[in-house]
């Protein structure tokens, strides 16, 4: 099965791609700009995070808010994402309003800052700070990623430091970091556009050049700073969180082959036969087995640079102590580092994951998004059409290679997190330390 | 420069929703098939007139606890290889019961379908409810309930429906059981759940997907052969609500950052005759992005991350609750805007843009929700399960565009209920108690968490 795909560049740097599927009245559109938390400077973390929310509060030509009033007006749906490689725009229209959401991107990517006020920073401000302590303070385990950055990344790198920002940067904030960090980052050579459904690609490609391509190229963005890693940590790593938590729950990453290279599937296929639902090694052994974990499963953070992640994600039962969930879990990736994995596994969770990549594709959305994302990280969106056959790919043989070269003890990062009320039982931490 | 002339829309390009075809088999068991051949995808999805709202008294969680002990066996395999053959033909079964139905649905390629619906029929149809899987799923739901003691959201949405509704209320307990009614379930409770409940004439099988109405049939009638006939009656639901008054429960949460409010009271059954008025009151009021809680709340006053209300839509009358969770120190003005629109979208006209951006959005976006297999067949099971006509997918933006002002202030005086309003905070009572007091928006009534 596979989507069709063109590509275009306009004279400002602008990547376009399309993607005709005329099933439903519906088209998608996706924009990822090439910055995340990863191109702040310390001091300024949230900034890729806070934009998101500034994109929304109008520009030369729409007022403030009118962006998701318009979008909704024409029976849409839209929404903003930052990750710490790229930061993304989207909406999913009916057919013939794609105009007017392609216009409502390029009028924020070119003139942005007429449209900003202190006012507006202000009140978003206050709104991402509500949303830290929605999302990470006021929830259990809502620290996992940042505590887990910190962790896993040597100080300075910049994948270390948090996504949405301390409430100190976001205090510090002021207009003209924003309008820098704006002018540096949101232009039209550092964005892919996608739009994916029922349009026709010359009419598309047309509004595209109309609305687009006024936009002036940007003046090039600052290097990252040396991203390059060693595949392993080199020693086991470890960090027992006290929190307001009812029960103990152990994140162990490893450092991974990043997404999209040749490795990168096997280890997918490693997360996937680890976690992925029922069936996989630790629901079977931990949860239904050994009946030790409330939950368990696992994931890739798909970081394209530097090195990828894969983590383990278990949840103690409330009877079972920290020290005893940090064992078992570690037994199951002797076992695995051990005696490798079945070619029944390695089936068992490809076929998982091509239901899902396929199921995935029904959505315009969806595929908008995915094309996006591969011209982005490798600047060739017809991969999306790849994957499946990537995955078919692999073979036992090669997830052990990965196995062996990742889940070795030397590649082990655990994230604990404890019931604060547990923390003062001795026991307890003693029992978590002799894990050690 | 980008052009600052406004894009106007294009024709509007056709849309239907998916044709489906409804008939009885000969077992009993209601099929309804829309074959959609975008992608080769097939969602099943069964549904069963065992939902929670049929736990017996003392039982709550029986419903949920047998849709999900389903996968745990049966005469032939047990759980684990039943998970392992699912999973080997990629796809996995999920499981589970809401207020009206128990389900279990599985999307997978178009190729393979035929193996899966066959295993989904052995697992419907021969459950052997292994006793040690009973007791784990138990124990399972019991850490559940204890995660939620450390989690606000999950525990504001608890405690408002446990003030809210009667305590002879199914819905004043949580759909999955209480720890108390979790502890004391059995093996022969779920058993005698199954024989009760699951039955041809109160199962629906919904196919959607690259698959023919020939095909569907072909393959439900050999899947499902062998099942208990007939039907059985539900059981009468009680939705009174506690009180009359209006009560502030503060559950504290010592040191708690934000707020998590709760502020509603017993809403409208799903099959009501103003349901489409009510639907787009509740837009402008709180629905959408762009709602009237939510700008002001949000936008204007930058109190939250987000304010929303919702008319949660059962068989019986769910709730009506706007949900935000707002920093500590602005609970009592934030509270005081949520009681404040509530009067407003009652005593005042809405205008004809707010009217519009309801009916617009909620028009507009209906092909949109309708992408996928699996979402197809949700919105065929809302038809079966709250018995709307066949022809209500094809009706509903009529019905939408044929809302008007005056509708939509009908709606809002008669649907809501400034006085009888139920008001939850999960937070820390030192910071907020006083501030909250002094609105008198009810008795105040402080619980420890």
């Amino acid at each position: 099965m596979r989507i069709p795909v063109e590509t275009f560049h306009l004279d400002n740097g602008l990547f376009v791609t399309l993607s005709e599927d005329h099933t439903a009245p519906i088209a998608a559109v996706n924009l990822w700009y090439h910055v995340g938390s990863a191109n702040e400077k310390i001091g300024r973390t949230g900034f890729a995070h806070l934009f998101e929310h500034m994109l929304f509060q109008g520009s030369a030509h729409v007022g403030s808010n009118e962006h998701f009033e318009l979008i909704q007006r024409a029976g849409g749906t839209l929404n903003g994402s930052t990750w710490l490689e790229r930061t993304n725009y989207f909406e999913t229209v009916p057919s013939n309003e794609l105009a007017l959401a392609l216009w409502l991107e390029a009028d924020r990517m070119g003139e942005l800052l007429p449209a900003m006020t202190q006012e507006k920073l202000d009140t978003q401000r206050d709104v991402v700070k509500n949303e830290r302590r929605w999302a990470v303070d006021n929830q259990p385990y809502g620290t996992m990623l940042e505590k887990m950055q910190e962790l896993v990344f040597p100080p300075s790198h910049p994948f270390q430091h948090s996504l949405i920002g301390s409430m100190e940067d976001l205090s510090a904030a002021s207009l003209d970091d924003i309008a820098q960090f704006f002018a540096t980052y949101y232009t039209p050579d550092n964005a892919v556009l996608s739009v994916a459904g029922d349009f026709d690609s010359k009419e598309a490609l047309a509004l595209i050049r109309d609305y687009f391509g006024p936009i002036p190229k940007g003046q090039g963005k600052p290097p990252l700073p040396s991203m390059t890693l060693p595949p392993v940590f080199g020693s086991r790593l470890r960090e027992v969180v006290p929190d307001n938590v009812s029960l103990p729950r152990l994140f162990m990453a490893f450092r991974s082959p990043i997404f999209g290279s040749e490795e990168y599937y096997a280890a997918s296929v490693a997360s996937a036969l680890l976690g992925m639902r029922k069936g996989s090694r630790l629901q079977r052994a931990l949860v239904r087995e050994r009946q030790i974990a409330a939950d368990a499963s696992a994931f890739t953070f798909d970081l394209a640079k530097a090195s990828d992640l894969l983590v383990v994600d278990v949840t103690a039962r409330p009877e079972t102590p920290v020290g005893q969930l940090e064992e078992e879990v570690e037994r199951e990736i002797d076992l695995l580092y051990r005696d490798g994995v079945s070619d029944e596994e390695v089936q068992r969770a490809i076929a998982l994951i091509e239901t899902d990549l396929v199921a995935s594709l029904q959505s315009a959305g969806e595929r908008a998004d995915r094309l996006s994302m591969f011209a982005t990280y490798f600047g060739d969106p017809k991969l999306v059409n790849e994957q499946a056959d990537c995955y078919r790919r692999v073979t036992a043989e090669r997830v052990n290679e990965l196995v062996s070269e990742r889940f070795g003890e030397n590649n082990r990062a655990s994230l604990i997190y404890v019931p604060r009320e547990g923390v003062e039982s001795e026991t307890m931490l003693a029992a978590a330390a002799g894990a050690n | 420069m980008v052009t600052s002339l406004r894009p106007k829309p294009g024709p509007v390009r056709g849309y239907r929703f998916p044709r489906f075809t409804d008939q009885i088999l000969p077992s009993g068991i209601r099929l309804v098939t829309a074959p959609v051949a975008k992608l080769p995808v097939v969602t099943v999805l069964l549904i069963v007139d065992a939902g929670s709202a049929n736990d017996p008294a003392g039982k709550e969680g029986v419903a949920a606890l047998t849709a999900a002990t389903l996968l745990e066996g049966t005469a032939r395999l047990n759980g684990a290889e039943l998970a392992e053959m699912f999973e080997r033909l990629g796809t996995s079964v999920e499981s589970g019961a809401d207020w009206d139905s128990a389900f279990a649905k599985i999307t997978m390629l178009s190729e393979r379908a035929d193996d899966a619906v066959t295993l989904l029929g052995q697992v419907l149809s021969e459950p052997s409810f292994p006793e040690r899987e009973v007791e784990r799923l138990k124990a399972e739901r019991l850490a559940e309930i204890l995660q939620l003691e450390t989690e606000p959201r999950g525990l504001a949405d608890e405690k408002f429906s446990e003030f809210l509704y009667s305590p002879a209320s199914r819905y004043s307990k949580p759909d999955e059981g209480s720890a108390q009614s979790v502890s004391a379930l059995s093996r022969s409770d779920v058993e005698q759940f199954y024989r009760a409940r699951y039955r041809t004439g109160l199962t629906t099988v919904i196919v959607a997907g690259d698959v023919s109405v020939d095909d569907a049939r072909t393959l439900v009638e050999k899947a499902f052969q062998e099942w208990a006939s007939g039907s059985a009656r539900g059981q009468q639901l009680i939705a009174t609500a506690q009180t009359s008054q209006k009560i502030v429960h503060i559950v504290d949460k010592q040191d708690a950052p934000q707020s998590e409010l709760r502020v509603g009271h017993v809403g409208l059954p799903r099959k009501n005759p103003d349901f489409f008025p009510t639907l787009v009151m509740n837009a402008v009021l709180g629905g959408l992005f762009g709602s009237r809680i939510n700008l002001n709340l949000r936008e204007a006053r930058g109190y939250t991350y987000g304010a929303s209300s919702y008319y949660d839509w059962r068989r019986g009358p769910g709730p009506f609750v706007v949900s935000t969770a707002v920093q500590s120190e602005v609970t009592a003005p934030a509270l005081r805007e949520i009681f404040l629109e509530i009067e407003r979208i009652r005593s005042d006209r809405i205008s004809e843009e707010e009217l519009s951006l309801a009916t617009d959005y909620l028009d507009g976006v209906f092909p949109i929700r309708y992408e996928t297999t699996a979402a197809i067949a949700s919105a065929l099971a809302s038809l079966v399960i709250y018995g709307l006509p066949a022809d209500y997918y094809d009706t509903y933006r009529m019905h939408i565009r044929s809302v008007s002002i005056d509708n939509v202030l009908a709606a809002a005086r008669a649907h809501l209920h400034p006085n009888e309003l139920q008001t939850v905070v999960v937070g820390n009572a030192k910071v907020i108690r006083d501030s909250v007091a002094a609105l008198e928006i009810g008795e105040m009534q402080v619980h420890e968490s």
